[in-house]
């Protein structure tokens, strides 16, 4: 009978004790005991064996998204790493989250140490603890899976028998304010260079070298980044003046890790299936990475660049296995943008007909609306029921071209209109608050746009119309992210946003067609603090840590996330918040991330910044290569049609 | 065809409530490649019902599921396919075909179930706290059980959402008798009459008057019967002897 870290009384007094349990189907359990050839059983009595076989031969790694289980699991890229690594036979990679606050409480009070599913074991005896950073906002988060676990915060004060810990994901773009709490950060995509990373650990676990000696060697791997092994000096006004290696041996410059062939690289095609309902209950298709758009506020678009697809044929055999594998209802397509796949037709196609007939949906996110995906929607969801998806982001076409947003009035109305004349009555818009350059007209375009989209509608006569049409404005405010052209731009005040959605709902309830229109914003002191951290240095470390001292924790989650505690922290600290958030940045200034080279260059960016500023858009990849330098990894859109 | 399965659910997958079984069952079908029905419609669902929904925390090895199949299978193939899909802890002991109609459905055939109750390991009740009576310790908190059993009427005060009411659970109560520490009992389960082991147990406490602290008890739950007497006269048949076996 399987054993269980937490007691039946523990379990069964919180919510939804299956988080912790484990034994999911498809979840990986190994014996890291005997392996013929690389220890004799013979000559040795069991513990010593045991020793042997478990601490020297075998690595055990558990793999952490920081937060609750039902997000942590939809996600794809530890589905990707958790089957990479268990493809090993010395390694068995398990999988933790972050314990809801009911189970926090009790594990603070009884001292329980946070343990991995499969195994139950507790953390702190592995040899990795590798967290992915999705956001910021779980950055609190991290904090709480070390301190459950109880591994010291600081790397500086983790001993010989600590888990290295290891973080990877999109915001180790910018892995500055983690920088004490982390051994070394993997840079780029994962299935490059960790089977090295691994096979340098077991070799320096076998020739009994120490941590720091193995953290010296990762360093040296192409995309490792020991935070420890550099050192940051800074000017006068708080800036960087220097980001130098301690040592002659470390690299300067941290190089993204890319696959180029994304086609071959491995991908789980028997995903763990939770017993609990999560965010992301279906089998999740990745069909391409990166973008060939050249959006000037998204990080994915560049840091993700080139943009590659994946083999139509490959993918089909990847979604039958999966679906067999898991017994998934659902099927969907991942990418930054579905429709940009070459031959989405071929792909959709394949996935009606093969998959339809058995009752299995399809769901089809981020498309752009015209009259293939018109046409193929109202063959998997129900017309009346789903709703039309556009992402202008910006409500005035001169802020589009701002953004680089290639998508015009007249695109949406015809789209809108099409879809309207097949049968649906429900619009979602999205846009962005606080851009660069935006003007208090830019805003009311936003109303203007929604009440054109509802006149559109009510044009078709009424009895062949269905009912009333439904528009849900919803605006975000800009973060400007690292590696984007904005990297420059400042940020408001929490104030300024909120009036700045004040003037979009003003305008939106003197249109015509008001009644149609729903209006959601976004909260905009928290929209500050995630652009503190997505630029911060390290010094935002310890803001960081003092916030969580505070009792933050489930930042991202409403009703857990306080201001007022993280302005307490800033204070404690002594840290300006405005020198993160307010402050456009000198074209020279040196950023905390700099060190890291993502193919686009900097110079890049630069040209895109100012262009920006000029309303000057530029062309997708397709349309026309820019030469933002993710060329030199030799794959993707930057080589297409040209072999 | 109409099809029964008879399941376990043992060890973690106690922690697995009941709509999450529902959802584990239908992914599972679809992993053994069973040829389920599904229902028509605009959203068309697996066609499944379940019987007497077990509470979290419990375990069984009495479960029954029924569905609906297109394409037949013989019950020893669609055994070895079901169980090469299972979860550790969840395992398909019988699948055999029931009567067509809604009168066999399994969920309104429920009169009874069988149930083993014992502590949970360190939570054995223990002796007076009053000094004069001894020193506090192990009870014997078996000895009683017959005597329990033997009452006319055993009268517990339930919590309703008009207040409290006074039922009589005796009646519920068709089998008692323990064995080891281990409290076997047979109780009214279903839509007519429902009664908890762990009542019972509350009841038998304070009969015997001991202290029983919340999560003390583990329960598992051994067969749920269909009653088939007549005039008032039980006759429980187990909802597993209710179909046939595919051969
Ligand atoms: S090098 Fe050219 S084609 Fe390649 S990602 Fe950059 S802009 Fe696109």
């Amino acid at each position: 009978m399987r054993k269980l870290a937490l007691s039946d009384e523990i379990l069964l007094s919180v919510e939804k004790p299956a988080r912790y349990i484990g034994n999911e189907v498809n979840s990986v359990m190994k014996t890291l005991t005997y392996v013929p050839g690389e220890n004799s059983l013979e000559n040795q009595d069991e513990k010593q064996y045991l020793e042997n076989t478990q601490k020297k031969n075998r690595i055990r790694l558990a793999m952490c998204f920081p937060d609750v289980y039902e997000i942590g699991m939809s996600h794809l890229g530890i589905q990707i790493l958790y089957d990479l690594f268990n493809k090993r036979e010395d390694t068995w990679c398990e999988r933790v989250y972050s314990p809801w606050v009911d189970l926090d409480k009790v594990m603070r009070e009884q001292q329980l140490p946070l343990f991995a599913l499969e195994s139950q074991d507790p953390i702190k005896d592995f040899d990795f603890l590798g967290i992915t950073i999705q956001y910021e906002m779980c950055y609190t988060n991290i904090l709480q899976i070390l301190e459950l676990s109880q591994i010291p915060l600081f790397a500086s004060e983790r001993g010989e028998e600590c888990p290295l810990v290891i973080g990877g994901g999109p915001c180790t773009y910018n892995p500055e304010p983690l920088a004490d709490f982390f051994d070394l950060f993997y840079i780029g995509e994962g299935e490059t260079v960790y089977d090295d990373l691994l096979d340098l650990y077991k070799a320096c676990k076998t020739s009994g070298c120490s941590r720091a000696e193995f953290l010296h060697q990762a360093a040296k791997i192409p995309g490792i980044y020991v935070p420890s092994l550099y050192e940051v000096t800074y000017l006068e006004d708080g800036t960087i003046k220097a980001f130098t290696p301690k040592q002659k041996d470390i690299p300067a410059k941290i190089a993204k890790q890319v696959v180029t062939d994304v086609t071959h690289a491995s991908y789980p095609d028997a995903p763990v299936v939770p017993f609990i309902k999560v965010t992301q209950d279906r089998v999740v298709l990745e069909i391409q990475r990166g973008c060939i758009r050249g959006c000037r506020f998204c990080q994915a678009g560049m840091v993700y660049r080139p943009n590659r697809e994946r083999d139509l044929e490959v993918l089909k055999e990847h979604a039958k296995n999966m679906l067999k594998n898991t017994g998934h209802e659902e099927i969907s397509l991942s990418s930054l943008s579905s429709s940009d796949y070459s031959d989405l037709e071929g792909m959709v196609t394949y996935l009606m007909e093969e998959f339809h007939d058995k009752n299995i949906n399809i769901s089809l996110p981020s498309l752009r609306i015209d009259a293939f995906s018109l046409d193929v929607m109202s063959k998997v969801q129900d017309v009346r029921k789903s709703s039309l998806t556009f992402a202008p982001e910006a409500g005035s076409q001169r802020l589009r071209d701002v953004i680089n947003k290639g998508l015009t009035e007249e695109i949406i109305l015809n789209g809108a209109g099409e879809a309207f004349e097949g049968g649906w009555n429900k619009v979602k818009l999205y846009f962005m608050l606080g851009l660069p350059t935006e003007t208090e007209e830019d805003r009311k375009e936003i109303a203007h746009l929604a009440n054109a989209i509802a006149v559109r509608y009510y044009e078709i006569p009424k009895d062949q119309r269905n009912g009333k049409c439904q528009i849900t404005v919803s605006t975000s405010f800009l973060v400007p992210k690292p590696f984007t052209p904005f990297q420059w731009a400042s940020m408001h005040e929490p104030g300024d946003y909120l009036g700045f959605a004040k003037t979009v709902n003003h305008e939106i309830r003197e249109m015509l067609n008001q009644k149609s229109i729903k209006y959601n914003w976004h909260q905009a002191d928290v929209t500050v603090l995630e652009g503190f951290l997505a630029r911060g240095d390290r010094k935002a470390g310890k803001v960081i840590l003092e916030a969580y001292r505070r009792g933050a924790l489930f930042d991202a989650w409403t009703e857990f996330w306080n201001y007022d505690r993280w302005l307490e922290a800033f204070e404690a600290t002594d840290t300006d918040l405005y020198f993160y958030t307010r402050r456009e940045r000198k074209e020279d200034e040196i950023f905390p991330w700099d060190f890291i080279d993502i193919g686009v260059t900097k110079q890049f960016l630069l040209k895109e910044w100012n262009k920006a500023k000029a309303g000057e858009i530029t062309k997708n990849c397709r349309a026309g290569c820019s030469g933002c330098g993710a060329m030199k990894y030799e794959g993707g859109v930057c080589f297409e049609g040209k072999n | 065809m109409k099809v029964r399965i008879k399941f376990a659910k043992q060890g973690a997958m106690k922690f697995i409530g009941h709509l999450d079984v529902m959802r584990y069952f239908q992914k599972a079908l679809r992993r053994a490649d069973i040829d389920i029905a599904f229902s028509e419609g605009m959203s068309p669902h697996m066609i499944m019902s379940f019987a007497a929904p077990l509470g979290v925390g419990l375990t069984s090895d009495g479960e029954y599921v029924d569905i609906e199949i297109k394409t037949p299978i013989t019950t020893a193939e669609a055994l070895e396919k079901l169980n090469k899909v299972m979860a550790d802890g969840m395992t398909i002991l019988d699948f055999r075909q029931i009567e067509e109609g809604k009168a066999s459905k399994a969920m309104s055939l429920v009169a009874a179930a069988d149930y083993t109750v014992k502590f949970r390991k360190g939570c054995e009740p223990v002796g007076k706290k009053n000094p004069e009576d001894g020193p506090a310790g192990k009870m014997d908190w078996q000895s009683d059980i017959s005597g329990f059993f033997a009452r006319k009427s055993i009268v517990i005060t339930k919590q309703t959402k008009k207040g409290e009411s006074e039922v009589d659970i005796r009646p519920m109560i068709y089998q008692m008798s323990v064995n080891a520490g281990v409290v076997s009992m047979q109780l009214a389960t279903g839509s007519v009459a429902n009664l908890k082991p762990e009542l019972v147990m509350e009841a038998y406490a304070k009969f015997k008057g001991f202290e029983l602290p919340e999560f003390a008890l583990e329960v598992n739950r051994r067969e749920v019967y269909a009653d088939l007497g007549q005039n008032g006269k039980r006759r429980l048949v187990s909802l597993n002897d209710l179909g046939t076996i595919l051969a």
